[in-house]
């Protein structure tokens, strides 16, 4: 049995470790070692992307040992094609967040350490195929993400922190005994009780009702972590007050979360679930998508715009999540990646103005692409990913989550269509008022274009964007059998 | 074929070598990098067009895939390229008018400090256009599609510095987004019907699905939507708001994208999908009544226009049209040959007014006038003297447009009166009538404003006025020779066979749509053709008559807005239609996006749901904590009375 994914999930840990021994004075120390434990972390899952064999639906690279045999608890991870994507977006995005991390100057040490575990969080829960596994990183991600908005967020942080901690604990317990629940009503021949999810899929049969509730519990779990309507109000201000690395992670990968959680565990095994609520879900799909877009249309914060414009985009994914057949889940999937890159570039290129002014007020600002033409350029090409123009990655997701969605749920789709168009308004219209027109403020005048650590971490984005736009094969090859799979699971 | 990719290559070498390495070089050497490379393209598009006509007249069609673009399920969509008449003809006029109309923006734009970006946007232009052409598929249209119109909002706001460009970019950008949700409805309609988006796949699928079936609620819907699309990208009814704003652009990018090539995107669709369109009748009159009333309304408000460039915009609303129109009564072939030829004397109008406007501009800046609008008609007057290659070239495109014998426009838009008379819409005809006659008034008002008369610009600005560069003059002279003989390759039916070459080479493009609905061509008498011709020169002339009448015979002069009262008024502001959207559409979409924002979000689930759960989670908690008090008695007496309270239950049940 090989250790990769393990290894890929504690080497942040070890990082973390680490940190105790480095002095807490040396700021370039701190950052550069946090640099090279995301960018080892990085390099050793890349291989699993060509590793990966396609042609199955089974877990991969899997790790399985008796944790606490007694209560059937297993340490057991396992990758398929949904996980591969999900998995190589978070140790992507890990460099990237450290790089946009340059403004912090409190606490660095602590900082980082709290990214660092944070990262172990993460890619604990895409990985583990243990419930009772899944639920502690869950939960581990929870504090470390409480304390980089709480400590290192803005003026109002203590009052998001709190906001986002009670918010997701909420939704958390609920899922925690539907869990438990599971567990007392499984039975393995010759074992007894598990949390092993792949167990659970193969003996459990829970009757019809109970799986109403045991949907109905992971599902509101689930749907505070996305978030969908009108569980999203913690967003706006999580995003608004936490660092820029903090609101690249928590839209680049936490929302995922919640979306992964669907994919993998509330949807293939409570299908009957699935499908009383599947119209609720799609409906709050489609509300989302057009109410958040709307919403985004009058934010005066440039951050807090984009965090409602997240509560859209991501109701497309749940839309196509819903939709069930190849086209709309395969453009949930790439749509879930996509976000994840154009939101957290997003909010890194706020972060940039933001860092060297200290306002994300749009009103703040006005005429800068004038002082600062390549980040205007640099904004322009992630905002049109963002808009969904084809050529670029947004667009690939969204027409194949619409065009999915059109065979099984028509009037959703038209209807989620029309988001299309106000995602063009909100974000044009910012884009207007802060980089067109004439330079009105004194203190944008002497504003400098963007620097080498700052094209460092949009470059790679840069480069996804366009490659997802315009050969997405690369990573639909990876994914379609696995999509096949689960949907056979749902739908059955 | 294969080598068709490099069309689209060249110009998007232009825009990375400009792009990343232009500041390596002036301005002027970006102009002529980028006109190289439109120009490679140009060649590239001429080659292909001859082997093309050198193969079968009924295998002229190559479809070419390059590489797999989104294949999941059952959907199967390659990056490739269709390559048939119709093809050849957009190709051509593409990247034709844009190799001039980069050479002319090298003299247009001197000077500019964001000269290289400019040419860095228009060879992205000309990259997204040739892919919308040639793509072999809804979807990789739709690449073009979009592209373009994020080159048409980079350029509208090209001089981003005033807030009122900025602006009317993004208001292009937005209401051909509406547009462009038609497209994508009809996208999945098509794909939930036929399973593919591939062209060829989608006819033939549709002519055995529908054949039998016309008018078939579905296929009516699918065109709707398109129609729905073409109404945005082409400028129609209702959506054609955007296009007199966008010309805040530089004056090229007005007479390339906005006159002469990305408008007719809608018309090329709508023409491409001849055969969806064949199958729904109810679409065809819709389609035919769009154009129809489009063309009309857009030349009244034409009427009273008194910037150069607005007078133009609403006259290629108007002529967009016609070609509308043309596809609506089932003559796709007339609408395409009026998108050439309006493309070469459009163009030439353009460049002729941003020849003027330069001129003008000259001419205030020798007598440093900063509050002189260069583009306001009633500061012009007599300008033909001074400008002799802009005006006999901007009169010759006058004559084109106003459908005078000899010239190009003559030929295209008779042909579309004469089919949409064959067609037995009279009301079509009428509209294109009655359109003919204001245009050719509008236009010689026009001219006769601008070119004769007493030149009525600040005293002595005069001086300063002078012909534009070779680099701008050559141009036009080239389009002139266009707008003339553009119009030969179909001449009319009634002197021949076999006259009408565009007709003919066109004809396999529409022939299968055709077949699928039986249908045949009207043909007219010779006697009613040569009367319907006799009409149209008629048309025109009235308008002529009327306008000299009118502003050279009487002399009348355009009066200062507020002068304005009455019809004119209303004319002079559009009907208010800007205003009208603004206050069904905006208004209200603003209004309900605080209202979610404001009263919904922050008040009511934040407000009331989550903190007024977190309070009576506090009030609850705080209720309960001055229970335990901590006194041994109060808990003795709680418990007392909780026992009686629970005997109390057991004697009463």
């Amino acid at each position: 049995m090989s250790i990769w994914l393990s290894s890929i999930v504690f080497i942040p840990t070890l990082g973390a470790l680490l940190f105790l021994l480095l002095p807490a004075r040396s700021a370039k120390t701190l950052r550069n070692a946090a640099l090279v434990v995301m960018l080892i972390d990085f390099v050793v899952s890349l291989p699993l992307f060509w590793m990966f064999d396609p042609s199955t639906s089974k877990f991969q690279f899997v790790e399985q040992a008796p944790w606490v045999p007694s209560l059937g608890i297993n340490y057991h991870l396992g990758l398929d094609g949904i996980s591969l994507l999900l998995v190589l977006l978070t140790t992507f995005l890990g460099p990237i967040v450290v790089l946009g991390s340059s403004a912090v100057t409190k606490h660095l040490k602590g900082y980082f350490i709290s990214m660092l575990l944070l990262q172990t969080g993460m890619l604990g829960t895409f990985l583990s195929l243990d419930l009772f596994l899944f639920y502690i990183f869950w939960e581990v991600m929870l504090i470390p993400m409480y304390f980089l908005i709480g400590i290192w967020g803005g003026v109002e942080r203590i009052y998001a922190a709190v906001k986002f901690f009670i918010y997701t604990m909420v939704g958390s317990l609920l899922m925690l005994v539907g869990i438990l629940w599971i567990y007392f009503n499984t039975t393995v021949p010759g074992i007894g009780h598990t949390f092993d999810y792949t167990q659970i899929l193969r003996y459990a049969d829970f009757g019809a009702q109970a799986q109403l509730w045991l949907f109905a519990a992971f599902a509101l779990a689930f749907a505070i972590k996305v978030p969908m309507f009108p569980f999203h109000t913690w967003l706006p201000d999580a995003h608004v007050q936490a660092p820029t690395a903090g609101s690249v992670i928590l839209a680049g990968v936490l929302l995922k979360m919640g979306t992964y959680g669907y994919i993998r565990f509330a949807m293939p095994m409570f299908p009957h679930g699935v499908e009383t609520f599947k119209p609720l879900m799609l409906t709050l799909a489609v509300i989302g998508i057009i109410y958040g877009a709307m919403v985004s249309i009058v934010q005066t914060d440039m951050k807090k715009l984009v965090a409602y414009s997240s509560v859209s985009h991501l109701g497309f994914v749940m839309l196509g999540l819903f939709a069930l057949n190849q086209q709309a889940v395969t453009g949930a999937l790439i749509q879930m990646v996509s976000h994840g890159l154009s939101t957290g570039a997003l909010f890194l290129l706020v972060g940039v103005v933001y860092d060297r002014r200290h306002t994300r007020l749009i009103a703040d600002y006005g005429g800068i692409a004038t002082v600062m033409p390549k980040y205007a350029a640099v904004f322009m090409i992630v905002m049109l990913s963002s808009v969904g123009l084809p050529g670029l990655n947004g667009f690939v997701g969204e027409f194949l989550i619409l065009l999915g969605t059109y065979k099984t749920a028509p009037v959703f789709a038209i209807l989620a269509a029309t988001g299309v168009i106000l995602a063009a308004v909100y974000l044009l219209w910012m884009f207007r008022r802060v980089f067109y027109g004439e330079l009105v403020h004194e203190e944008n005048k002497g504003l400098k274009d963007l620097k080498g650590i700052e094209w460092a971490s949009l470059l790679p984005i840069l480069v996804f964007i366009f490659w997802i736009g315009i050969y997405p094969s690369t990573f639909l090859n990876k994914v379609t059998v696995s999509i096949t799979h689960f949907i056979g699971q749902v739908a059955h | 074929m294969d080598y068709a990719i490099l069309m689209i290559l060249f110009p998007l070498l232009g825009v990375v070598l400009n792009g990343f390495f232009g500041n390596r070089w002036s301005g002027k050497a970006a102009g002529i990098l980028a006109s190289t490379m439109i120009g490679a393209s140009f060649v590239v598009a001429v080659m292909i067009t001859m082997q093309l006509i050198g193969m079968d007249p009924h295998h002229r069609m190559e479809e070419i895939k390059y590489f797999t673009w989104i294949k999941v399920g059952g959907l199967n969509l390659d990056f490739g390229f269709l390559i048939d008449p119709l093809t050849t003809v957009m190709i051509l006029v593409v990247t034709g008018i844009s190799t001039l109309i980069h050479i002319y923006s090298i003299g247009y734009m001197h000077g500019d400090s964001r000269m290289r970006l400019f040419f860095v946007y228009l060879n992205l232009f000309v990259f997204f256009m040739l892919v919308l052409v040639l793509g072999n598929s809804y979807p990789i249209m739709f690449i073009g599609w979009e592209g373009v119109g994020l080159a048409s909002y980079l350029l509208i706001g090209f001089w981003w510095e005033d807030q009122s460009k900025a602006e009317a970019g993004m208001k292009a950008f937005v209401v051909n987004r509406i547009g462009d949700f038609g497209m994508l409805v009809a996208m999945f309609l098509l794909f939930s019907h036929l399973g593919t988006l591939t062209f060829t796949e989608v006819f033939d699928a549709a002519a055995i699905k529908w054949g039998h079936h016309i008018g078939n609620a579905t296929i009516t819907a699918i065109t709707l939507m398109l129609l729905l699309g073409a109404t945005g990208k082409s400028a129609q009814l209702p959506l054609y708001v955007w296009l007199p704003d966008a010309m805040a652009g530089p004056t090229p990018v007005s007479a390339l994208i906005h006159a002469a090539t990305m408008v007719t995107a809608g018309v090329y669709m709508i023409a491409r999908s001849n055969l969806l369109y064949m199958l729904a009748p109810t679409s065809m009159t819709v389609v035919a009544l769009v154009g129809g009333l489009t063309a009309f309304f857009a030349a009244t408000i034409g009427l009273k226009q008194m910037d150069i460039k607005k007078v133009l915009a609403y006259s290629t609303v108007s002529q967009l049209g016609y070609m509308v129109m043309a596809c609506g009564i089932g003559a796709f072939g007339a609408g395409v040959f009026h998108l050439m030829t309006h493309a070469f004397f459009k163009a030439l109008l353009f460049l002729g007014s941003g020849a003027v406007i330069h001129t003008m501009h000259g001419a205030l800046h020798h007598v440093h006038d900063h509050h002189t609008d260069p583009q306001d008609i009633r500061n012009m007057g007599g300008l033909r003297k001074y400008i002799p290659v802009t005006f006999s070239t901007f009169f010759i495109a006058t004559l084109a447009i106003a459908g005078i014998p000899g010239l190009s426009g003559f030929f295209s838009k008779d042909e579309i009166l004469a089919q949409s008379f064959a067609s037995g819409n009279m009301l079509a005809y009428g509209l294109g009538l009655a359109a003919a006659v204001i245009t050719a008034f509008y236009m010689f008002r026009l001219v006769f404003l601008t070119f004769y008369g007493e030149y009525k610009g600040p005293e002595g600005s005069a001086e300063g006025l002078h012909e534009s560069p070779k680099s701008m003059t050559v141009p036009l002279i080239i389009l002139a020779f266009l707008a003339i003989v553009g119009g030969y390759v179909g001449l009319p039916i009634v002197l021949g066979e076999n006259v009408n070459l565009f007709h003919n080479y066109m004809h396999p493009v529409f022939a299968h749509g055709q077949e699928v609905v039986h249908h045949h061509a009207n043909h007219l008498s010779h006697a009613t053709e040569w009367l319907l011709i006799g009409i149209s020169v008629a048309a025109a002339l009235v308008g002529i008559f009327l306008a000299w009448t009118i502003y050279r015979k009487q002399g009348k002069v355009a009066l200062p807005d507020a002068a304005q009262a009455g019809i004119d008024k209303v004319l002079l502001n559009k009907y208010y239609v800007d205003e009208l959207y603004n206050f069904i559409v905006i208004k209200p979409l603003i209004g309900i996006c605080n209202f979610a924002w404001k009263i919904f979000d922050a008040g009511f689930i934040d407000g009331i749901l989550v903190l007024g759960s977190a309070k009576s989670v506090r009030w609850i908690g705080g209720g309960v904590r001055r229970l335990q008090t901590g006194v041994v008695g109060n808990y003795a007496f709680m418990l007392a009375v909780g026992i009686l309270v629970l005997l109390i239950a057991f004697l009463v049940n």
